[in-house]
Parts: structure tokens; C-alpha cells; sequence
């Protein structure tokens, strides 16, 4: 009722392989896009700034992991670090007076490049190997990062970001920074959205699902792991960039340190592999709840005139942080763009469930 | 060169090695007997030092009854870890499986905080600081202590790999389906591998609790554990007691020479080089066991 499917036939393979092929996922797609335009008409700009401009950007960012990981099935613990290389490289340009555009580029190819390297990694090894290995590259940059004062801007180890500009437009205001980072979002979903429906992501899909069997099946699973990395490296670069001029404003070796690789990785687990609405919902919930829970707990502990100490506070959003990774992993360990996916199911036909397929 | 002096290095490299060794062997412990990457044992590390100084400084209980008690409570929570979360995962893919341990942590590490606070506290062992000189060279008494810790379980737990249970928990690892149909009970032998990590956790997490102090750095330990664990192969104890003195002797001896050339604070990059190396020149360590995958 919801989704409706009468009328809707596929007679030929164009029209099945339509990026979307319910026109209510469609409709809907279309009608967050529209709430995405008019947000800063809509939202108090405090929550446009400190919630849904990092949502975005993260959700960009998580996207990009999710093609090494959920696509092509590389596991990927250093993706903060590639993140950082795109930040800096980019901050680096821009001060020295590249156009942003450029410098977004720079920032991401430069990902691109050190991206590739971990992919070397995933040639020779896979599964939790790989894992430690892109954990143990991740702490190589963290230590590059903290050592060299020359990347990251002096003893104070932080790099200011030079005003963005974009198209020769000076962005400063709030509305615009959210627009920048509602645009990048969107153009990564569109590229994550028709990445299914491409050889490309078909040949990434065969390498996960064995590497050995695409071998025998003539994909080359050299070529598509390291296209793979590249390709999300250059999303997490530019992801990187953006996350420093429009939200931090100020980069630090802190900012891209492995807690937020493992965040990263966090939210697309969460979010489920393979599922680019499971990446929103995911990295909402790990950027967002722990949050949420931590004001709760303090408004509920004030309600009843109970006192808890600042540290004991300060400590429960990881804490919360942790269990609901857990929680979820527990509940559907593919994540909640599945559970998104059983709803959608059981509404597709509701309510003639008698004709589920 | 200083011969003495280099060999005051790779001593006391040696030693703090025993000691990585120690957290070490309950990443093994779990990947032996299940296959599961245990990232989880940096937090438990860290609960089980914590545990141990509630009881024995908050609850006043003498340090020979709070750390066995405190093994009791952390083998009890090693089976819950099992039951409640490890169980329902058992079969799916390792991402998932590392994310969960991942999680763990996150929260164990949350929680301990949360429940005690940040500030570092003093386990207060009793063992003197007092130098000991072997001829000219200089050692640590507790880094000492740590070390023959390490041997005695390492002693224990090969024994206790050939001993029935033992062979159980290693069938377990080579085939959970293959063990179920000759009737071993997985989970049951699974959990028991989880409950024996977290006792071996509140053993690092005394000795190293002593070392640097009781605070949330202990969690760190992991890269350091990981490293030893794959450096020796990740299903073999004797790789994780002998590669611990290799990591510790490489990383106290090259930190040394690299450290006037870098400006200090080598260590880190030395383990993770090590770890880099090591995967990508022999994975399966220099003592594991090296699988043979099949289309």
C-alpha cells in the first residue's frame, strides 16, 4: 500500500535496471532531497551546524568506507587516516592559494595515492590480517602526523583553515557551509547509488564475495582492490577536507587518530554493509545518540535530585557508545539499513501478505 | 659501542617483552580455541586492574585474596561475554565479529571509567623498586616479577593444551561444525576460552597496573598485545612468550638508536612496523599455523 507495485512492470533490462524500481523509493528519495534543500529554512541553525552539517559529512565519509568495505569486502581499521591525509594535503593548498576547488582535488588524489598503499596490504593479505594491518598503518600516520610539525602547522600541532570559497563565492554563513556539505553528501549517494548498477560495482561484489572464484571468472581482483581503495580514499579525502573547512575549521592530529577509524567503521557496520541508507542511519546513531543519552542522563539524574559526578558523566557516552554497537550487532548483524529493508518488505505488500514472494 | 649498556637494553627489552607477552596470551587463548580476533582485551586488561584495586584498596581486602577473587568475577564475566554476545555471532563473517570485540572494548573501557573515574591510581604490589644489578647491568625488580608471571602461565597453559579440555578447545578452533557432530560442546568450550583470557587479563592488568600505574593508558597495551600475538602466530603460545621477547628487544634496542634521529617517541612506530612487516611477509607468524583456503 505504502510502496505500491501495481503497474509497475519491467518488460525490458533498461527499465529493470532503473536505479530506482518502486516509485515510492523514488518518491521518497525525492521528497528527502527537498527537506534536504529547505533545511536551513526549516531548522534552528545551532542544530543545522552541530547536527545535520557533520551527519553529512560523515555520511559521506562512511559511504566511502562502505565501498572498500561493503562492496568489495576489504576490511579497512586506518580510513581515518586517509581521511587526514585529504584534509591536510587540502588545507595545504588552499593556504598556499590553490581555489578550493582544486585543492578539494588535490586533497582527495593525494588520499588516492596513500589510500592505494593500504590497498598493497589487502593484495597480499585479507580478512582480520588486513585489519591489523591497516590498524598498524593507521597508527604509522598518526605518528607521521604528531612527528612532522611541517604537515601539521607547528608545536601546537593544529592547522587553521583558510576561509572556503567555492565558485569564487566566499562561504562564511551557516546556511552555506550546511550547503556544501548536503552537496558532496548527495553526490557520493548518487555515485554509491548507481555504483550497483555498473560493472564496476558488480566486479567489486564477485571479489567479495571470493577473490579466487572472480579470479577464475577473469575479474581481476588485483586491478579492482586497489581500484576499490582509491576510489574510497578519494571519497575520504574529500570528506576529510570538508570536515575541517566547514566544521572543525581548525585540523588536528587528534581529529583523524584510530578511535575514529574504528568509529567510521563503527557506523557502517551499524549502518550494514553494502547498504547506503543503513550508512545514514548508522552513522546518525553513532554520531548522534551517545549524545542524546549522555543529556538525558544528566536531566534525568537532576530530576531526581541525584548527584553524579562529572567524570562518571563524561564517561557513559562511550560506554553508551559501545553497547549500542553491541546492541545492534546483536539484534541484526547486518545492520539497519536491514532492518530498514524488513519493514519495507513487510509494508510492500501489507496488507496482502498472503502474496509476499 | 657500549656493550654494557646494549645489553642492559635488550635485557630489559626482553623482560618488558615477557610482559606484552603476558596480555598477549589471552588474545591467543581466544583465537586458538575459537578463531575469533578478541579486540576486547584491552578493556578487559583495564576492568580487571580496576577490580583488583577496588578490592584491595576501596574494600580494604588483602592483595592475596582481592586478585583471586577478582579472577573469580572476571572469569564469571568471560563466560557472560560469551553467552550474551559471542554466541549469537558464532559463524558469521570476521568483520562483524571484530566489530563486536571492538564494541566490547569501547564499552568495558566506558563503564570502568564511568564506575571509578579516570585518575591513574597505584596498585601498590609491594615489590621494592629497589634496582637489582646483575654485574653492571641494571633491573627491574617488577619487570622481573612480570616476566616469570608470564612463563608460569605460559607453563600452564601448555600444559592445559594437551590436557582433555584443552584438546577439546583446540578441535573447536579447527572446525566449530566438525566439533559439534563428535559431541564437544562449542559453546561451552568457547566461553571457557573467553573466561581464561579474562583471568590472564587481570594478571596483565596487575603486573602492568604496577608498572605504569592503574588508568585507561592500560587499554592501549593492544597494539602492542596484537603485535606480539601475530608476530609469534596467533594460535601459538610459545609464539606469543618468544615473540614478545623479540618485540621487546627490537623495540627497546632500535627505539634507542632511531630515537636522536626522529626527535623520540619511536616506540610506537617500531611496533607497527613490526606488525606491518610481519603480516606481509609471513601472516601466519613465526610459530602459527598456516591455513590453506579453498575456493
Amino acid at each position: 500500500m505504502f510502496y505500491r507495485l501495481s503497474g509497475v512492470h519491467h518488460a525490458d533490462y533498461i527499465s529493470d535496471s532503473r536505479m530506482f524500481k518502486v516509485p515510492a523509493d523514488r518518491n521518497l528519495a525525492v521528497f528527502f532531497l527537498i527537506i534536504g534543500v529547505a533545511a536551513p529554512f526549516i531548522i534552528p541553525s545551532l542544530y543545522l551546524n552541530s547536527y545535520m552539517l557533520p551527519w553529512l559529512i560523515w555520511t559521506a565519509a562512511a559511504l566511502g568506507l562502505n565501498l572498500v568495505t561493503g562492496w568489495a569486502g576489504q576490511l579497512h581499521l586506518g580510513y581515518a587516516a586517509v581521511m587526514a591525509v585529504g584534509a591536510y594535503s587540502a588545507i595545504h593548498a588552499a593556504k598556499f592559494g590553490v581555489p578550493w576547488e582544486f585543492a578539494l582535488i588535490i586533497g582527495g588524489l593525494a588520499s588516492s595515492v596513500i589510500g592505494s598503499l593500504f590497498a598493497f596490504a589487502a593484495l597480499r593479505v585479507k580478512g582480520l590480517y588486513l585489519a591489523l594491518t591497516t590498524l598498524a598503518m593507521q597508527f604509522v600516520m598518526d605518528w607521521v602526523l604528531t612527528h612532522s610539525p611541517a604537515i601539521s602547522g607547528g608545536s601546537h600541532a593544529s592547522l587553521q583553515s583558510p576561509t572556503l570559497a567555492l565558485l569564487g563565492q566566499d562561504i562564511t554563513s551557516d546556511a552555506g557551509y550546511y550547503y556544501v556539505a548536503f552537496g558532496w553528501c548527495v553526490l557520493v549517494t548518487i555515485f554509491m547509488l548507481n555504483l550497483k548498477r555498473t560493472g564496476l560495482g558488480r566486479a567489486l561484489v564477485a571479489v567479495r564475495e571470493k577473490d579466487f572464484a572472480a579470479a577464475i571468472l577473469g575479474v581481476n581482483s588485483f586491478y579492482y582492490k586497489i581500484l576499490a581503495f582509491a576510489t574510497s580514499s578519494f571519497i575520504a579525502g574529500v570528506s576529510g577536507a570538508l570536515l575541517v573547512a566547514t566544521f572543525f575549521f581548525l585540523a588536528a592530529p587528534e581529529q583523524f587518530s584510530v578511535n575514529v577509524s574504528i568509529q567510521v567503521l563503527a557506523m557502517v557496520i551499524v549502518g550494514g554493509l553494502g547498504s547506503i541508507i543503513g550508512s545514514y542511519f548508522g552513522v546518525a546513531l553513532i554520531l548522534l545518540v551517545p549524545g542524546l543519552v549522555n543529556g538525558l542522563v544528566a536531566a534525568g539524574s537532576e530530576a531526581i535530585g541525584m548527584q553524579i559526578n562529572v567524570e562518571t558523566l563524561a564517561h557513559i557516552p562511550n560506554a553508551v557508545y559501545g553497547a549500542l554497537i553491541v546492541v545492534i550487532l546483536l539484534i541484526e548483524p547486518l545492520g539497519l539499513g536491514k532492518l530498514y529493508g524488513n519493514i519495507r518488505e513487510y509494508l510492500m505488500v501489507w496488507p496482502f501478505d498472503q502474496l509476499r514472494k | 659501542m657500549d656493550w654494557i649498556f646494549l645489553s642492559e637494553l635488550a635485557i630489559n627489552g626482553a623482560l618488558t617483552g615477557l610482559l606484552y607477552s603476558l596480555f598477549a596470551i589471552g588474545l591467543v587463548l581466544i583465537y586458538k580455541a575459537s578463531s575469533v580476533p578478541n579486540l576486547a582485551q584491552g578493556g578487559l586488561t583495564m576492568l580487571g586492574a580496576y577490580v583488583v584495586v577496588a578490592l584491595s584498596h576501596d574494600a580494604g581486602l588483602p592483595l592475596w585474596l582481592a586478585i583471586p577473587l577478582a579472577a573469580l568475577f572476571m572469569f564469571a564475566l568471560g563466560f557472560g561475554i560469551e553467552r550474551v554476545a559471542l554466541r549469537r555471532l558464532a559463524g558469521r563473517p570476521v568483520v562483524m565479529i571484530l566489530m563486536l570485540t571492538l564494541g566490547l572494548d569501547i564499552f568495558l573501557r566506558g563503564t570502568t571509567l564511568a564506575i571509578w573515574g579516570g585518575t591513574s591510581r597505584s596498585m601498590e604490589l609491594g615489590v621494592s623498586y629497589d634496582p637489582l644489578f646483575l654485574g653492571d647491568i641494571f633491573i627491574s625488580r617488577i619487570h622481573l616479577v612480570g616476566a616469570a608471571v608470564a612463563i608460569g602461565l605460559f607453563v600452564a597453559f601448555m600444559l592445559f593444551f594437551r590436557s582433555r579440555t584443552g584438546i577439546k578447545l583446540r578441535a573447536i578452533a579447527d572446525d566449530y561444525t566438525a566439533s559439534w557432530s563428535v559431541g564437544i560442546s562449542v559453546e561451552r568450550g568457547v566461553g571457557l576460552s573467553w573466561a581464561l583470557a579474562s583471568v590472564v587479563a587481570v594478571a596483565a592488568g596487575v603486573i602492568w597496573g604496577e608498572v605504569q600505574g592503574v588508568d585507561q593508558s592500560l587499554s592501549l597495551l593492544l597494539l602492542k598485545g596484537l603485535t606480539v600475538a601475530v608476530l609469534g602466530g596467533l594460535d601459538s603460545i610459545l609464539g606469543a612468550v618468544i615473540a614478545g621477547i623479540i618485540l621487546g628487544i627490537i623495540e627497546n634496542v632500535g627505539a634507542d638508536f632511531i630515537d636522536p634521529l626522529v626527535g623520540g617517541g619511536s616506540r610506537e612506530l617500531i611496533v607497527a612496523a613490526v606488525l606491518i612487516l610481519t603480516v606481509m611477509i609471513r601472516p601466519h607468524g613465526l610459530f602459527g599455523r598456516h591455513d590453506i583456503e579453498r575456493v
